[in-house]
């Protein structure tokens, strides 16, 4: 396939996933707030830092409150990353590449923009759950579409790398942060304050019933091991590099070159890491400093892509 | 939903509908004025092949029409065929305009149509090839060679070419017109990039969708099958010795006004949409980058203009072709549908010369006649146009997409002024025609039935002088604007389905 074709689908991909996450995001905190006590947590200050472009928000807000926040990540279109944002540049990219697209994976995402368009003015002064679990069900609605109608050619291998690699990633921060805001309020620890923060979690990943049909109860051990390693929940960072690994393989198979580019290289290693280390290993060295690390390899595998694939040097 | 609808009026009932609150038939009281409506006759009485659309028409309602234009609005919208707002940032999109009310082309007059087409592009591709090879055209002394030197789309870098099978242009979309006895004229050649069909087979499309039972009980010939014969004529013209060719479709990008086009055509046809930064020639050859590796295109239909296809050979500053294509070309690795070099065929002073390349290359009669056109480089021509500007349309020689249109009638004196000067500055770039009034077709304008002026634009494709096949149907433009001659979608024109009535045998877009 094109090159060109490949990174616009991989692009478009990656902007629909993240739009989601945001979406996910907000959904949950909206809920959440209405079941906690007031002035326990702040619950908008760790959807800021959840983006990493915490520097980017002080220089354009002035609070933290859920007006700003909601603003930042679902409509700001100065923001490069927020919910709209990610729409538009996904539908420009799938404009760029429809003929590659099943008319059905275009349209759907073409109503979803519009919807999220035209609800941007009611949204802004009345967020509501209700709004960003229609967002969800709009991207799951996408993603169903793409995974029924368009041939698991490569492609929707370059369209499923883009998205686990996101999702990945999303799932990395918001364990990150969460963990970060919930850790030291030690007092807290086994109190219904406690238990409903981490069931707030799972749910941000889809997460909580097939957390509880395993474990049944909440374990903070438990719910770091269920995001970072659970071999099969679709939206753990082990399975999505697992599937990213897989659908690289694919791509190298269809490859006229013998050596193992950078990507798939990189991929496999970081799914063997992660298949191979423990909560308590984690936990020893620094959860912290372990997601850091799953960024900053999902980082480099994503540029090597561009590297590999969208701008090689390519010979006859 | 921020949805734009064309109707500026919501549907008025109270003109609808009878004392008892019943609709009244939509064409009720219709007035075809003093036009040739393509519908129904002065008295309202439908025409040939017409009566069961007129029944349905005045069956259903206006109202009903009303709502059912709505919901094919909402589907292109859906659909993404829609343009933004220019200045826009609230990202607000509009459709091209659409009317719900069809036109509908009798079977009988389709075979004169149909047959004329195909006379004019056998012609009109010997002509090519022969004014960039032998020029017999010129030395029997039919065309002045002047004429065709002095056209702005000749490419003399063109000289010597010989194209597969000898066609040049193997997709035309040549505009037609009626008059006021519902007489058809050619108005012109299109022989470049003609764009539209994307049009022709969505609208059909969503007709389908919202008017099952229309088209049930009607006898219209489909017109779906148009990207499997596009890429059947593709493949065709392929290098000698090339059995299973690559094709791709050349898009300027995505910033293109017919981008849309471009991308459904790629996907219906199922090859690449390549911009020109995906190809490279080496050896003179045409490649394209994939991710793995670069891979070999044999036929290009090419949606971008002549003059940027290739920076080396034409506008060196042209980002949007691909340096060394016209070398693979001319090395014959690579067919580009159409050739280039075209444009000079369509050149509207070279236009007025069609009928007689129709007698010098076939022998034959021409079947759908030109609209008769002064060319301002004669004199008496010139001094005729000067003295009747106020009844005549004058047009640009080398300009097309209503630009450069001089409409005399509807004109002001100052305008008038201004075409005069340039006629006599440069008269060889400038001709004229009388003013036709374009025949009507019903339109749904703010709740009413009203007549508005059409032309319709066919599609033909061409692999072969034995090959060539005209799409049954075409881009019927429709001038919105009351009283408005002006079709084109730049200024105001919208779009309606166009039906062309199946004669006994002939497959129908219901079966």
């Amino acid at each position: 396939m094109l090159s060109r074709v490949a990174e616009s689908i991989y692009w478009m991909s990656r902007q629909v996933e993240r739009a989601e996450n945001h979406a996910r995001f907000l959904e949950v905190t909206l809920h959440m707030i209405l079941d906690q006590p007031e002035n326990m947590v702040d619950p908008w200050e760790p959807l800021v830092r959840v983006t990493g472009d915490n520097e980017w928000y002080e220089e354009h807000y002035a609070t933290i409150d859920a007006h700003s926040v909601v603003t930042f990540l679902a409509f700001d279109l100065n923001y490069h990353s927020s919910m709209l944002t990610c729409l538009r540049a996904a539908r420009e990219n799938a404009k760029s590449v429809r003929e590659s697209l099943s008319t059905e994976v275009f349209e759907e995402l073409n109503d979803f923009y519009h919807f999220v368009n035209d609800s941007t003015a009611a949204q802004l002064t009345d967020p509501t759950a209700e709004f960003f679990d229609q967002v969800r069900k709009h991207a799951l609605m996408w993603t169903g579409i793409i995974d029924s109608t368009m041939t698991h050619d490569l492609r929707w291998h370059f369209l499923n790398v883009g998205r686990l690699l996101e999702r990945a990633d999303k799932t990395s921060r918001i364990l990150d942060v969460k963990y970060f805001n919930l850790l030291p309020r030690l007092e807290d620890v086994g109190t219904v304050v406690d238990e409903l923060q981490w069931s707030e979690l799972l749910a941000a990943i889809s997460g909580f019933e097939a957390y509880r049909r395993e474990h049944q109860v909440i374990s903070v051990k438990k719910v770091i091991e269920f995001f970072l390693f659970h071999p099969e929940f679709p939206r753990s960072i082990r399975s999505c590099v697992a599937g990213a690994d897989w659908s690289l393989r694919q791509i190298e198979k269809t490859s006229c070159t013998h050596t193992l580019r950078d990507a798939p290289k990189q991929v496999a290693a970081l799914r063997h890491r992660l298949a191979h280390t423990s909560v308590k290993e984690v936990i020893a060295g620094g959860m912290h400093e372990f997601i850091d690390m799953i960024q900053v390899e999902l980082n480099a595998a994503s540029a090597s892509l561009h590297q590999d694939y969208f701008n090689s040097p390519v010979n006859a | 939903m921020s949805f734009q609808s064309q109707s500026s009026a919501p549907i008025s009932q109270s003109a609808t509908v009878d004392a008892m609150g019943n609709p009244l038939p939509a064409l009720s009281g219709y007035d075809s004025g003093n036009f040739f409506d393509e519908l129904v006759s002065s008295d309202n009485v439908a025409r040939v092949d017409a009566s069961m659309l007129v029944h349905l028409i005045n069956q259903m309602g206006v109202a009903e029409l009303g709502r059912r234009q709505t919901a094919i609005e909402r589907a292109l919208y859906r659909m993404g065929i829609t343009f933004t707002v220019y200045g826009d940032n609230q990202g607000t999109e509009k459709i091209m305009p659409f009317d719900v009310v069809p036109r509908i082309v009798s079977a009988n007059l389709w075979q004169r149509i149909d047959a004329g087409l195909q006379q004019r592009i056998r012609a009109l591709n010997r002509f090519l090839d022969d004014i960039y090879n032998e020029r017999n055209i010129i030395r029997d002394g039919v065309i002045p060679a002047d004429l065709i030197d002095s056209a702005t789309a000749y490419l003399p870098q063109c000289k010597g070419l010989k194209p597969p099978n000898g066609v040049w242009c193997h997709i035309t979309g040549t505009d037609l017109v009626r008059d006021n006895s519902g007489n058809v004229f050619v108005l012109e050649d299109n022989l470049r990039c003609p764009s539209g069909v994307s049009y022709v087979l969505q609208n059909r499309h969503v007709m389908k969708r919202n008017f099952p039972e229309v088209f049930g009980a009607s006898r219209v010939r489909p017109v779906a099958d148009y990207p499997a014969r596009l890429y059947s004529m593709l493949k065709a013209v392929a290098p000698s010795g090339i059995t299973d060719p690559m094709v791709a479709l050349l898009t300027p990008g995505v910033f293109n006004s017919a981008y849309y086009e471009h991308s459904f055509l790629a996907q219906q046809m199922g090859i690449e949409l390549v911009e020109g930064r995906d190809l490279t020639v080496e050896n003179e050859k045409v490649y394209m980058r994939t991710t793995a590796g670069l891979q070999q295109v044999h036929v290009i239909y090419r949606r971008v203009d002549d003059t940027f296809i290739d920076p080396e050979v034409f506008n060196p500053d042209s980002l949007l072709g691909v340096a060394g294509l016209m070398k693979a070309y001319q090395a014959g690795n690579v067919t580009l549908a159409n050739a280039p070099g075209t444009g000079v065929a369509d050149d509207k002073v070279i236009y007025a010369f069609v009928p007689n390349m129709i007698k010098y290359y076939l022998g034959e009669e021409m079947i759908l006649p030109n609209v008769s056109t002064y060319l301002c480089s004669r004199d008496e021509d010139r001094e005729y146009v000067l003295n009747h500007l106020d009844e005549l349309v004058v047009k640009a020689a080398a300009e097309s997409g209503g630009y450069g249109i001089l409409i005399g009638p509807h004109a002001s004196e100052k305008e008038r002024g201004e075409f005069a000067d340039n006629i006599r500055k440069n008269p060889r770039n400038w001709i004229a025609q009388p003013t036709l009034q374009l025949s009507r077709v019903p339109t749904i304008v703010d709740g009413q039935m009203e007549g508005r002026h059409v032309d319709l634009r066919p599609y033909i494709l061409c692999s072969s002088p034995d090959d060539v096949w005209v799409l049954p149907g075409g881009l019927t433009r429709v001038a919105l604007r009351k009283g408005s001659l002006v079709v084109n979608s730049s200024q105001g024109g919208g779009s309606k389905d166009t039906w062309v009535a199946a004669d006994d045998g002939q497959p129908t877009a219901s079966t």
